[in-house]
């Protein structure tokens, strides 16, 4: 401490821990948050159902897509990620994943939205596998924080179905 | 700055940086704005820094005694030539 390089370095070097920990804190009082979202997605129309010259089946559907995340913003929120996936099985695979709409939600009063839309990305399956298919339709969501960890979950809706035939 | 000085500069910087933290970050979990926290710590940065980075006059109160010149005169050197010798030996 005997010059004035010493002190400033020693200062702006026990700033910068400090700092890490006020970070650290911040991020760990996301766990105390209470979240409570909500969604609600309804199949409006199923535009076309055809099989690709490649033989994968193809879907386009118009999706009516209800949701509740401003319970999910804190103080060390930056944004919220949501994507909607259909999930089903096949023989081939356990599990199929295809998001079908995405968006990023930056403010709070953002969250809470009503949206009709045809699918943003293509409902392709591996194969041809979608005729009278029972699937889900899972609303996921990343919250991004400012500092620290990111968390992530679901809403899972199940009870929708696909045609049995090619349209 | 004499040596008291440093060692209070060392502690009112420690202390002065944990508390500012700790006020951050309860006023900002408080207001739920994160901006307030970095402001309030960016700000209390900025005090530490102006109140023990300077050399203000309040950290010389307990300047070092050196001894008077003419001690030294009381007090000779040791003779050159016994080191020489010494250092002789060691060669060896």
């Amino acid at each position: 401490m005997h010059s004035f390089g010493y002190r400033a370095n020693a200062l702006l070097t026990f700033a910068v821990t400090i700092l890490a920990f006020i970070c650290a804190i911040a991020s760990f009082s996301d766990n105390f948050s209470n979240q409570t979202p909500s969604a609600q997605i309804q199949i409006l129309n199923i535009n076309w159902f055809q099989k690709q010259p490649h033989g994968n089946d193809e879907v386009s559907l118009t999706l009516n897509i209800t949701a509740d995340l401003q319970s999910l913003f804190t103080w060390n929120t930056k944004q919220v990620f949501a994507f909607v996936a259909a999930e089903y099985k096949t023989s081939q695979n356990s599990l199929n994943q295809v998001s079908l709409w995405d968006a990023i939600i930056g403010e709070k009063e953002h969250a809470k939205f009503w949206i009709q839309i045809s699918n943003k990305y293509r409902f392709i399956d591996q194969g041809h596998n979608l005729r009278g298919k029972d699937f889900n339709l899972t609303l996921h969501w990343h919250v991004m924080p400012k500092t620290g960890k990111m968390f992530a979950d679901k809403i899972v809706m199940s009870g929708y179905r696909l045609p049995d035939a090619y349209r | 700055m004499d040596w008291q000085g440093q060692k209070v500069v060392e502690q009112v910087m420690q202390i002065l940086l944990v508390i500012c933290g700790v006020v951050a970050v309860v006023v900002g979990y408080a207001t739920e704005s994160f901006r307030m926290m970095m402001m309030i710590y960016a700000g209390g940065v900025v005090l530490a820094t102006l109140v023990t980075v300077p050399d203000w006059p309040f950290y010389n109160h307990h300047p070092l005694k050196w001894l008077d010149p003419s001690e030294a005169d009381k007090h000779p050197k040791p003779q050159v030539a016994a080191v020489a010798s010494k250092k002789k030996s060691l060669k060896k």
